[in-house]
């Protein structure tokens, strides 16, 4: 069944960017990028919107979908009230470019300043190596990440304060958190969190993990566990003295 | 003259999912100046979608597995029109591909004994598929690009290709634009790797993203390169499509394995109306039978439904020709009525089925244990595209190499599933190792500065033409809906004719296509672009179609639908010739060393 419903749509450029009303019927089962999209083929071809997979797996369509921070290709309409206009608006925490589309690149730039993975010497006799399933179920849920960013999208540090320079957020917390707790990985990126990473910021109120798209516990399972390391490694005195008998 | 940033490389890789990334690795670590050009965001390539796993005769789980037997199951899914060398070369490196995935911090799932474990697909004799989970090409794009970017490349995010740029025969570099603010880019490169993928949204309903334009196939024909295969496009019998946000997504076998049925708008299960003579005797002929091997029962035949998959989806497309199908253009795929059958069959169904029946209670509202699920035939994969020296990945214009789905030879007829995320590592690889090479050996070429000037002052034509000139996400629309009707998964001569004078009224459409708005993230733009690349391909896919008159594989035609000796040893070559259209030339298929031979009736 068809409804005819109004959707406010961020657009334009810079200081000049602003909702524009569009009208446009409705139909059962559509999702919020499926309205873009026919918006955007029948009334403003030049609307800007990234999207790829439209199944929830690539993390491109993030947006504030009445405020809230969602993937369009995920959002389905009868999720939303359609007698009230639906505001869709781009991330806010990102540069605008255009309309809905938003800078990701100090995301990218960010992941390139944390060390990389770097492995024990293969251990087992056919040059590989062992690992048992139990010892890498904590990794694997936070390889199940797809950068969509809006769990850095909704954290304070970074939204209300723009400690972009000090402080990775929640995606590369949990980046950081599949290489510590790789069994494999012989690095250590401890002091990097706390000097130049800023995971003192993260006062764990847990927006990410709220918005986390592949419901990864942000909060509990990666950023806990890794200010926990930060404290046994520089402020736990038993720790310091055993550091200090080490040289 | 036209305004543009340039860049200078050794090697420049076009596209950043699986194949060219891992070709982007193996270039830089060769000491190439590598740049990567991704039409998307890095990571967000298609290659994420995968979802079961990569194929490599590791023996993890069945140490009777090798090399031997994945190749012969790989030739054998093929219908033997595929490069033996090139499935013989994947057969043997997979392994070891897969292994240099973990090294560079892949997370596979794991075997008891703590090795990587692996799975069983359709077509593979043993459990062959390395995996994690239903999300192995996540942690394959993930790992590639985290290793990846460490390597010393370049990464132009967002740019697409427009044109390879030449210099007498050879490629020297290529340009294209930027789509966030609209700007022209040159890239002057030693050697170029095509890894652009497929050629999805020329259809209707494709689990393809609308990255998958044909890019890679129609930048390499328009430079000279022979174009292999075309008529071989793999469709899916079962993907949903309805609603529209998810038409296209696969629904498992599975649904079927378990007893699912499939019904016409009448109710009628249709599955019995035509069941070929060379399967009457294995399949079941009442639905009693077939709910009992569905059921395990060993006496009892397979039910219609679980006939091949060409043969399904041409059942299909029958009931809904001759005006049968759903009110969204499909069939009904019935779970819930096993209820009739057995006592608390919705636990039974969620228990069995779990993924489904999340997937279609999220995306459809629909409660597959209560209701049937609308399903149709979805444009899957692409077998054919640029032929390549099966050693090198290159193409036959020198410097331009080309690997993963953009290139022809390891799938023939038919890819098995899980082969085409080792296809991507094994011929990545190689692609990036030749590349490297061949820049080391050659000089820069000169670029033709009229060449670029032409090209960039076409690609702003529709700007020119403004809100007077065609809608290009309407052309597009029409093309989608002739190529779904007329080249999709039942063919016949009448109907590809057809759709190529369909094609060349769009081509004429498309030439008028206009725009309104700037430069900067300009969807309708970039869509009046992309259309160039799919109308030369769509073109090029219904000429291969009607050229091969048999049915083999993704390939089939109503008015040949028997499997020819004489087509069995050819392949179908097409390149664009001196006056713009198109060259056919049958190939014949080079013939098997005995030692290969062996192997495939040793695995017989």
């Amino acid at each position: 069944m068809a409804t005819t419903a109004v959707f406010k749509i961020w657009r334009g450029e810079g200081e000049s960017s602003k909702f524009v009303d569009y009208k446009t019927e409705v139909e059962d089962g559509m999702v919020v990028l499926d309205v873009v999209h026919r918006i955007q083929a029948t009334q403003a071809n030049d609307l800007a919107v990234r999207w790829n997979c439209k199944a929830g797996k690539c993390g491109s369509c993030s947006a504030e979908i009445n405020g809230n921070p969602r993937l369009m290709c995920m959002t389905r309409m009868s999720q939303i009230n359609l007698n009230e206009p639906v505001t869709i608006e781009p991330m806010r925490t990102f540069p605008h470019v255009k309309d809905l589309v938003t800078n990701v690149s100090w995301n990218y730039r960010v992941k390139m300043k944390i060390k990389p993975f770097k492995p024990r010497k293969p251990d087992a006799a056919d040059g590989t190596w062992r690992e048992q399933q139990s010892d890498i179920d904590r990794v694997q849920e936070f390889r199940k990440c797809i950068e969509c960013f809006l769990c850095q999208d909704v954290c304070h540090v970074l939204r209300d304060h723009h400690l972009h320079e000090e402080f990775i957020g929640p995606r590369f917390f949990v980046y950081t958190a599949a290489l510590e707790m790789n069994p494999l990985d012989t690095e250590s990126r401890v002091r990097d969190l706390r000097e130049d990473e800023g995971i003192g910021y993260c006062n764990i109120t847990k927006c990410c993990t709220k918005v986390c798209s592949e419901e990864i516990k942000i909060t509990d399972n990666a950023i806990i566990p890794l200010k926990e390391r930060v404290v046994d490694e520089f402020f736990d005195p038993l720790t310091k003295l055993f550091r200090k008998s080490k040289g | 003259m036209a305004e543009y940033q340039t860049h200078e490389f050794d090697v420049l890789v076009v596209g950043a999912g699986g194949a060219g990334l891992r070709a982007a690795i193996e270039a830089s670590a060769a000491g190439a100046k590598v740049g990567v050009v991704s039409k998307s965001l890095l990571g967000k390539a298609h290659t994420v979608m995968a979802e079961g796993g990569m194929a490599a005769a590791m023996g993890n789980v069945d140490e009777r597995d090798n090399w031997r037997v994945h190749f012969a199951d790989t030739m054998r899914g093929a219908q033997y029109v595929n490069n033996w060398r090139m499935a013989e070369i994947h057969a043997k490196e997979a392994p070891a591909r897969v292994r240099e995935l973990e090294a560079w911090g892949a997370v596979f799932d794991r075997t008891r004994d703590g090795r990587i474990l692996q799975r069983n697909f359709g077509g593979h004799r043993y459990p062959r598929l390395a995996h994690v989970g239903d999300r192995t090409g996540l942690e394959m794009i993930r790992t590639l690009q985290d290793y990846g970017i460490h390597q010393g490349m370049e990464f132009l995010m967002e740019t697409t290709m427009l044109k390879l740029l030449k210099d007498g025969d050879r490629v020297v570099g290529a340009f294209g634009y930027d789509r966030e603010r609209g700007r022209f880019h040159l890239i002057r490169a030693k050697a170029v790797v095509l890894a652009t993928g497929g050629i999805g949204r020329m259809y209707q309903i494709t689990s393809n993203s609308w990255e998958y334009t044909a890019d890679g196939h129609a930048l390499a024909f328009n430079a000279g390169a022979a174009l292999l295969d075309m008529e071989f496009v793999q469709f899916h019998p079962t993907g949903m499509i309805w609603p529209p946000s998810v038409r296209g997504i696969l629904v498992t076998e599975g649904v079927r394995g378990e007893g699912g049925v499939l019904k016409n708008k009448d109710g009628k299960r249709f599955m019995f109306d035509d069941i070929p003579e060379n399967y009457r005797s294995s399949t079941a002929d009442n639905p009693d039978e077939g709910w009992r091997y569905t059921q395990g029962d060993k006496t009892a035949r397979r039910p219609p439904e679980l006939l091949t998959r060409d043969h399904v989806a041409r059942c299909i497309r029958r009931e809904v020709k001759q005006g049968r199908g759903s009110p969204h253009g499909g069939v009904f795929l019935d779970i819930a009525w096993i209820k009739e059958r057995i006592p608390n069959a919705p636990e039974h169904i969620k228990k069995k089925l779990p993924s489904m029946y999340h997937q279609f209670k999220q995306l459809a509202d629909i409660d597959i244990t209560a209701e049937p699920m609308e399903i149709g035939p979805t444009m899957h994969y692409m077998m054919g595209g640029v032929m390549v020296n099966p050693e090198t990945q290159m193409s036959n214009v020198p410097g331009l190499f080309a690997a993963g789905e953009c290139a022809a030879g390891l799938h023939g007829a038919n890819r098995l599933g899980g082969n085409s995320l080792s296809d991507l590592l094994v011929f990545g690889k190689r692609a990036g190792e030749f590349a490297a090479k061949y820049a080391k050996e050659n000089n820069a070429g000169t670029i033709n500065a009229a060449q670029v000037d032409e090209t960039a002052r076409k690609a702003l034509e529709p700007f020119d033409r403004g809100a007077n000139g065609e809608n290009p996400f309407t052309i597009q629309y029409e093309l989608q809906t002739t190529m779904q009707n007329l080249v999709g998964i039942v063919r016949t001569q009448d109907e590809m004719e057809k759709a190529l004078v369909e094609i060349a009224a769009l081509k004429q459409r498309a030439s008028k296509a206009g725009i309104t708005g700037n430069r900067e993230y300009n969807t309708g733009w970039h869509t009046a672009l992309d259309l160039a690349n799919l109308l030369t391909i769509a073109q090029v896919v219904a000429v291969a179609g009607a050229e091969r008159k048999e049915s083999r594989g993704g390939h089939f035609r109503d008015d040949y639908p028997i499997k020819d000796a004489k087509w069995g040893g050819l392949n179908i070559r097409i390149d664009k010739a001196q006056d713009g259209g198109l060259k056919v030339t049958q190939v014949p298929i080079p013939e098997m060393p005995a030692e290969l031979n062996q192997v495939i009736e040793e695995n017989k």
